[in-house]
């Protein structure tokens, strides 16, 4: 039994091959994931040794306003009087007031900022020690309009010693002299893509902390014979609970630890798509074992007849799974290891220039992974076609070969059950508070959904492929290609269900993206009466890009100009809990702009110590005009503010208001957006130019009519969407293989049929066509139930969301076509192979007679 | 004269197909098998020919070098007026979709297409259509009008054959060919596909070239060629059963006397 299995998978390497390859490609995915990310752990590990190499201990600010969020150094600092403080304590051999805050932008020479792939922009003093080396020709920042800057960032700027550059920081735009270059240890002329600008100390503390003699921590040297943690106790003694003291080792590991949970959260994405795509393999291996098993229902109903039970019918066919599934893995976990450590390459020397990489190494989880992941999957997916080979009679041998297709009552019931099971399960996920089971819910039932949907492919298939059978079937091979495609509706179903998965999710996804733009023009176009907005670029790092304070009185001078909102924008902890706070200087303009009307209370009238609130957040914590509240800002100590306005809630704003007065405690006392209003038959373009001439000394701040503002903001809506459409590439690209192999095993199926063609005078390029078409039908079937199941996915979801300002129901119309459109092609692109065997087939040996 | 595919000179010569010298030989050295030696036959318009030989006597090879479907390693074969030495796989395939018909002793028919779409497939894959009263004439012979619609699943062994005689006869090719077409109905069904072969040479003047095994089934015919070892022996005109019967039971005797000759 064993060796009548073994040799009839060696005579069949055309199927071996085909739903190898999908499984090959999935678990490519997987092990190329974690190959990725355990690389670039391991290398940001060495990384963040390397940076804390020099700290014994250092002594840093806790924030006021925690926000566990991002980078909180920049917000907090220490008096310099600290330092001493440290310095008197025994076995502190040297202690350095250190001044280190994300957020100085340095201005290229084409006048925009300076940007990185995600890595921070550090503006520091220059303390001269350290493991920072100034290059040759380099010295250390003597006046307060001289810097340095690390040897990456005057690469990737083209910046020379000597040279006018400048930079953007708390406050607007300066102007310095480069006077340094540094390096550091092991030739590293940045730590994983960072950029550092070191100033002078005073210029440091002012222009990154805004406070004068205001430290970010301190950095302490051990004396001889005192160990690091000795050290950090004692220290940790002397300067009492307000600071956090920690080891260089400990600072390292944290924030590698900090690191590996970014990056395994990335992983998870990733599986995310390989699960994606080994869904979809699941259909394609499926398939092709049901395709040969009913091709071998004569030899499998022999070796019935011969005496072979169920069971080893069932093992035969699984043990042949079971050798496919591990040559599969076996080969995609090397192709992972080949694709993972490209993609590492890539990160390394394209997005974060400088990331020194550890070596390419195989974690054992891709290995365990991948061999679990491919074998089972494979397994399962032949398990359905191994008992039905068990079920051929052995009568079967005796009989002409049957094509009757079985009713598809049972699969239609079970497809309903199931489909209608997956849809109360995202239904239940939808209307979920947003937490972990939420999440699970959602995901559960897009998946539970897309398995009853498939199920129920056959019975939609009838109708479907008849009517786009109709549209080939001008000639006789297209109509022959439409019978063919009708002819298994099982068959034509699973390939095209794989299809629809992909194409299901990107629609999907398109669909809440598309609704979501609509709906933010639609809000912004009915109930924003601004007509320009200042803003800024956004930018990575933990200062937002701000402008001076006197372009908004300038702005309200412009001829045109009718009102002009400025806005501030910070962390705060209001009534315990940390929110972002909002601060006007024309808190009326806000109101008429907006369309805010008072609940109860006025609004547009706060001032300093005076704050309004949303109606939805006033009653959820019981607060009513009068209502006092604490509140922490980022500098300063906690304050009292009392409630004067409370406004009805409404799509475009929400949140706590607090007036311009107040924003001294704000981390950045300059306006990072304001909103315009023009004067009735004011010029647009016009006032747009003037205001964007008063902008010129501020990079990274612009001014945008509406439309355009919106489209910025949803800018990274195009983003996201070509994320995942690559991600979903390889799904699709196993559906399609899928395609390819249908359609190869139907000719090979169909030898017969078409030497018989062939032989009355079908020609070789019309055996083709026919081929093409039922590809093309198949295809463009797939293609339409993913746009359908797609669409009901996002309008879902958008439905569900309609209180989250998803106010229009929006679909991608243009791009749904171009998908349709490129399913054909792709169908097209499928049918190649198989075509070309198709018009191959020798007339005299597919006729001759068994 | 010059001779272009697909074009026939009237029943100039009165031959529809003819081989001349066929030699067919597959494989080489050890494996080397001639299953055609030097044949030569002509197969006149109008005329029902039965080829006979034992197993093995290259009977279906000689019918393929005929009908354009194999090539042949020596020799010369024309079909009407055209020679097919030299056709390229479109002219063959042309020569056979306008000139030839084919039935077959099994799987001749597509299972998606219904009798009716079945018997016009040759004429759609050409883009003709046919001529109405021949088809009527066809299907009125045949005997299939109750069963158009149906599919092959759905007809007998017997339908099924017929059908493919309708297929082949619907086209008016110039010779029809069938290898065995009757070895797999029983006496009744192959007696009546028989029946309407003679019927359509006698009344319409078809040519029709058949393979068979059976003496009975050669009996229907006008002329039968004898073959063994890849040789033509002899022939009988206007056979019985019982002539033929007895011809086979010489025939490797004739062919040993033929073999002396040479
Ligand atoms: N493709 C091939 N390759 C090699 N030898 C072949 C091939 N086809 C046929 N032959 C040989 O050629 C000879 C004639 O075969 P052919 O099929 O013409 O016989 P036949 O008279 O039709 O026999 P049967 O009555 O059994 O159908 C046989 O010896 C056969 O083995
Ligand atoms: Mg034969």
């Amino acid at each position: 039994m064993l060796r009548a299995t073994l040799k009839s998978l060696m005579s069949r390497k055309l199927r071996l091959v085909l739903s190898g390859l999908a499984v090959v490609l999935g678990v490519m995915f997987v092990a190329g994931a974690f190959v990725l990310t355990d690389t670039l752990g391991r290398s940001f590990t060495s990384l963040f040794s390397t940076a804390y190499a020099n700290t014994d201990v250092q002594v840093a600010a806790k924030s006021k306003v925690a926000t566990g969020v991002g980078n909180d150094q920049g917000v907090a600092s220490l008096p310099g009087s600290l330092v001493d403080t440290v310095r008197q304590v025994p076995g502190v051999a040297s202690a350095t007031g250190e001044v280190q805050v994300d957020g100085a932008r340095v201005i290229g020479h084409n006048g925009k900022v300076v940007t990185t792939y995600g890595a921070p922009q550090f503006g520091m003093n220059w303390t001269g020690g350290g493991f920072a080396q100034l290059e040759p020709g380099s010295r250390a920042p003597a006046a307060d309009d001289e810097i340095v800057i690390n040897a990456g960032l005057a690469k990737t700027a083209d910046l020379k010693i000597g040279d006018q550059v400048s930079v953007l920081t708390l406050e607007p735009k300066k102007t310095f002299t480069l006077v340094g270059i540094f390096g550091y240890s092991g030739g590293r002329d940045s730590l994983g893509g960072e950029q550092s600008v070191a100033f002078t100390t005073p210029v440091a503390q002012q222009l990154m902390l805004g406070t004068p003699d205001a430290y970010s921590d301190v950095d302490v040297r051990a004396g001889p014979g005192v160990s690091d943690s000795a050290l950090r106790d004692r220290v940790a003694t002397a300067v009492g609970g307000d600071y956090q003291v920690k080891t260089g080792k400990q600072l390292a590991d944290d924030a590698s630890a900090g690191f590996q949970k970014a990056l395994s959260f990335f992983n998870y994405v990733l599986l995310g798509f390989a699960g994606v795509a080994l869904f979809v393999g699941i259909f394609l291996i499926l398939n092709t074992f049901s395709i040969i098993v009913a091709q071998r229902v004569r030899e499998l109903a022999l070796m019935r007849s011969l005496g072979a039970s169920r069971r080893q019918i069932i093992n035969s066919v699984l043990l042949e799974a079971l050798v496919i599934g591990t040559i599969a893995s076996v080969l995609g976990l090397g192709a992972g290891i080949g694709v993972g450590a490209l993609l590492a390459y890539l990160f390394a020397n394209l997005g974060a220039s400088g990331l020194h990489l550890a070596g390419i190494g195989v974690p054992a989880s891709a290995v365990i992974a991948s061999f679990a992941v491919g074998v089972v999957i494979t397994l399962v997916a032949a398990t359905l076609p191994a008992l039905r080979a068990a079920r051929v009679a052995p009568i079967a041998a005796m009989r002409e070969v049957a094509a009757t297709d079985r009713p598809l009552t049972r699969v239609t019931v079970a497809g309903s059950v199931v489909t209608a099971a997956g849809i109360g399960v995202l239904g239940v996920g939808l209307a979920g508070d947003g937490g972990d089971a939420t999440l699970w819910a959602i995901l559960g039932g897009v998946l539970v959904s897309f398995i009853g949907v498939a199920l129920l492919t056959p019975l939609i298939g009838r109708p479907v492929v008849s009517v786009l059978g109709r549209l080939f079937a001008w000639s006789v091979p297209g109509q022959l290609g439409r019978r063919n495609s009708a002819r298994n509706p099982r068959r034509t179903a699973i390939t095209a269900a794989a299809l629809m998965v992909g194409l299901a999710l990107i629609t999907g996804v398109n669909v809440i993206l598309t609704s979501a733009t609509s709906s933010i023009h639609n809000v912004a176009d009915t109930q924003v009466s601004a007509d320009l907005v200042i803003s800024g670029e956004g930018g990575n790092s933990s200062i937002p890009p701000t402008f001076d304070k006197a372009v908004l009185d300038k702005t309200r001078s412009t001829p045109g100009v009718a009102q002009v909102a400025g806005f501030y924008h910070d962390q705060a902890r209001v009534d315990g809990k940390v929110t972002g706070v909002d601060a006007v200087d024309d808190p009326q303009a806000l109101r008429d702009m907006f369309g805010l009307s008072a609940k109860s209370g006025t609004i547009g009238t706060e001032g300093s110590g005076q704050l309004i609130v949303d109606e939805k957040q006033a009653t959820s914590l019981g607060l009513h005009v009068g209502s006092q509240v604490p509140v922490q800002l980022t500098r300063g100590d906690a304050r009292t503010f009392t409630v004067t306005g409370i406004y009805r809630d409404n799509d475009v704003y929400a949140g706590w208001v607090l007036s311009a007065a107040d924003v001294s405690g704000f981390r950045s006392a300059q306006p990072q957006q304001a909103m315009i209003k023009l004067t009735p038959g004011a010029d647009v373009n016009s006032v747009k130019t003037a205001v964007n001439g008063l902008l010129a000394d501020s990079p990274g701040i612009n001014v945008a009519d509406r439309t355009e503002y919106v489209d910025q903001q949803t800018s990274q809506f195009n983003t996201i969407l070509t994320m995942i459409q690559i991600l979903l590439a390889l799904a699709i690209l196993i559906a399609v293989l899928g395609i390819v192999n249908t359609l190869a095993l139907s000719v090979l199926e169909r030898t017969r049929e078409l030497g018989l063609l062939r032989a009355i005078g079908l020609r070789r390029a019309q055996a083709m066509r026919m081929v093409t078409v039922e590809a093309v039908v198949i295809s463009v079937f797939g293609a339409l139930l993913g746009l359908a199941v797609g669409s009901g996915l996002g309008a879902a979801v958008v439905r569900a969301l309609r209180d989250q300002g998803f106010t229009v129901l929006a679909f991608p119309w243009s791009r749904m076509a171009l998908y349709l459109v490129l399913a054909a092609a792709v169908g097209v692109v499928a049918a190649i192979l198989p075509a070309i065997r198709a018009a191959k087939v020798n007339v005299l040996a597919a006729i001759a007679y068994e | 004269m010059t001779r272009t595919p697909g074009t026939i000179t009237a029943s100039s010569t009165g031959v529809a197909a003819r081989a001349t010298d066929v030699w067919k030989v597959y494989g080489a050295g050890e494996a080397q098998v001639v299953a055609l030696r030097s044949v030569s036959v002509e197969l006149r318009r109008g005329q029902f020919t039965a080829i006979m030989g034992p197993s093995g006597s290259g009977k279906s090879t000689l019918m393929h070098c005929l009908a354009g479907l194999d090539t042949v390693t020596r020799g010369e074969v024309s079909i009407g007026a055209t020679k097919l030495a030299g056709l390229s796989d479109a002219g063959l395939t042309k020569l056979r979709r306008d000139q030839v018909g084919f039935i077959f002793q099994q799987f001749n028919l597509l299972p998606t297409l219904t009798a009716e779409e079945n018997i016009l497939l040759p004429l759609s894959i050409a883009g003709r259509k046919p001529d109405p009263a021949w088809y009527d004439t066809v299907i009125e012979t045949v005997g299939l009008r109750e069963r158009l619609h149906h599919r092959p699943s759905q007809l007998s062994g017997g339908q099924q054959q017929r059908v493919a005689c309708a297929r082949a006869l619907v086209s008016r090719p110039e010779v029809v060919f069938a290898d065995e077409p009757t070895g797999n109905l029983d006496s009744r069904s192959g007696a009546e596909v028989l029946g309407f072969l003679r019927h359509s040479v006698r009344d319409f003047g078809q040519t029709i070239v058949m393979v068979t095994h059976d003496p009975n089934a050669a009996s229907y015919a006008d002329r039968v060629i004898f073959l063994a070892d890849g040789e033509v022996v002899t022939e009988l005109r206007e056979p019985t059963a019982d002539a033929v019967l007895e011809t086979m039971k010489r025939i490797d005797v004739l062919a040993a006397s033929r073999d002396g000759d040479v």
